[in-house]
């Protein structure tokens, strides 16, 4: 298995084999962070800049982090002190950066499809931070590979994730990543917030907590996301947390080494409660600490796969992949 | 065994002596020394695995593109006399790499080299301290070692390219 894409833009266009090839990518990558110089020279001479239209820390820190692992030279750029105030354009700020001879651009967005448009239009290569509602993928890999480090194996793990399910990248990249690597994932939020289209991703729906948490594996537990309210679909905080929030007595009836997950930040009392945020089934901290591993092994197999000649555009993949 | 001999007798024993094989099959050539080793001193010597891929400096030249794997050191290199395992030395590269490699885990006394087929074509100041067997070669010939640990057979195959 070879990885030829330039880009990283999310799960759904991954095969199996693909994610299978990050996570052991990973898993290579995780002792470096442990020696005593935390560093490698894989990536050094490249640049790598992190282009963040939305509030980020440590999605942004972990990225930076990871590509300083791995000697790259990493360049930040907070929008609210960009040119993009000035009215610049999304391509047209990446075809800047590119001029600069950059050699990835980390992107968060709050557009759906930011990232595939910018990778698209240029030929260094893109790493999709987030985009809007769309797809979160180094995230949902960090989950994924702490639930195989914990677990051992992906498939056949029944999975749920609780929350906002509506308006969240991580959820959906969550489910492509979990579904193709065989395990059965459940989503459960207040109705109003599970889009329409949920099930054709191959998730299941429950709308009550405890079906959700019975008989999982793991649970994904996600931020409410106040800050997207469109309207009337959230319900209030407290009202939230007595229906839908994580707390000691509802895992007393889960199964008793059930996995807790979270991607934060986290909002305690909201939707998990504080001591079982802090608990023995948490593994909210180790998720940091393998999400630089998995942004590690994303960064240098995208860096890979551009250097020299060798471009294959998205198109030019995807191609490769239907006539496998 | 006779490289096993070689090496307990420049370093005097086993005491401070670790081997570390570079992936892939320098690591079974490594475990088949230690076991050597053993045999002869009835001493273990730890047995490190290298995986160069981070370090090499022709990443962006060849064709295949290399599958990182762990680099698996448990022990502290300091002050320890290191022989670097390799199956084939050819142009030294490999050898930098893990030079560059080792040094990032500490600052080991001495650091050694055994290879089992030296086929010559040298591009850097580099020479194994023990050698299998030195074997001519073109440069348009690849010598490849297969073990029974990796190819189900003891041999050394040398192909026209």
């Amino acid at each position: 298995m070879t990885w030829i894409r330039k880009d990283l833009l999310g799960l759904e266009d991954l095969s199996r084999e693909e994610i299978e090839l990050i996570l052991s990518t990973a898993e290579s990558f995780k002792e470096v962070s442990t020696r005593e110089i935390k560093k490698v020279p894989a990536l050094r001479g490249k640049t790598v800049v992190n282009l963040f239209y939305e509030p980020s820390t440590r999605t942004r820190v972990s990225f930076e982090v990871a590509a300083k692992r791995l000697s790259a030279d990493v360049i930040n750029i907070a929008i609210e002190s960009s040119s993009v105030k000035k009215g610049e354009t999304l391509v047209d700020t990446g075809r800047n950066i590119e001029a600069l001879k950059a050699d990835i651009i980390v992107v968060r967005h709050n557009s759906s499809g930011a990232a595939a448009m910018l990778a698209r239009h240029l030929n260094i290569s893109v790493v999709n931070a987030g985009d809007g509602w769309h797809e979160h993928p180094t995230q949902a890999l960090l989950d994924i590979f702490t639930l195989k480090e914990k677990l051992g194996h992906i498939s056949g793990l029944k999975v749920s994730i609780v929350g906002d399910i509506a308006h969240s990248r991580v959820a959906r990249s969550n489910i492509w990543g979990l579904t193709k690597l065989g395990a059965s994932v459940t989503v459960c939020a207040p109705k109003l917030l599970i889009p329409a289209a949920i099930e054709q991703m191959g998730a299941r729906v429950a709308y009550d907590i405890d079906e959700a948490l019975s008989s999982a594996d793991a649970v994904n537990v996600l931020r409410m996301q106040f800050e997207r309210d469109s309207g009337a679909a959230f319900p209030q905080q407290l009202e939230y947390f007595k229906d839908f929030g994580i707390t000691s007595e509802r895992l007393k009836k889960a199964k008793k080494d059930i996995i807790l997950m979270h991607p934060g930040p986290i909002n305690r009392g909201i939707e998990i409660e504080s001591s079982v945020a802090d608990g023995a089934n948490s593994v909210i901290l180790e998720q940091v600490t393998n999400g630089i591993a998995v942004r590690m092994a994303v960064l240098f197999l995208v860096a890979q796969a551009n250097d020299k000649s060798q471009t294959v555009k998205v198109s030019e993949s995807q191609s490769v992949r239907e006539s496998k | 065994m006779r490289i096993a001999h070689e090496i307990l007798e420049k370093n005097k024993g086993t005491e401070n002596l670790c081997l570390i094989g570079i992936r892939n099959r320098g690591v079974y050539l490594a475990q088949r020394l230690a076991g050597c080793i053993k045999k002869i001193e009835g001493k273990d010597a730890p047995v490190g695995i290298l995986d160069i891929t981070l370090y090499r400096d022709d990443l962006t030249l060849i064709g295949q593109k290399p599958v990182v794997r762990k680099t698996e050191i448990d022990f502290d290199i300091d002050e320890k006399n290191i022989v670097l395992v390799d199956d084939v030395l050819y142009t030294g590269r490999t050898v930098r790499a893990a030079l560059d490699a080792l040094v990032d885990f500490g600052r080991p006394k001495t650091i050694q080299l055994a290879v089992f087929i030296d086929r010559g074509h040298r591009e850097l100041p580099v020479r194994a301290d023990y050698v299998g067997k030195n074997i001519p070669t073109s440069k348009a010939e690849a010598v490849e070692v297969r073990l029974e640990d990796t190819d189900g057979k003891d041999e050394v195959v040398i192909i026209e390219k």
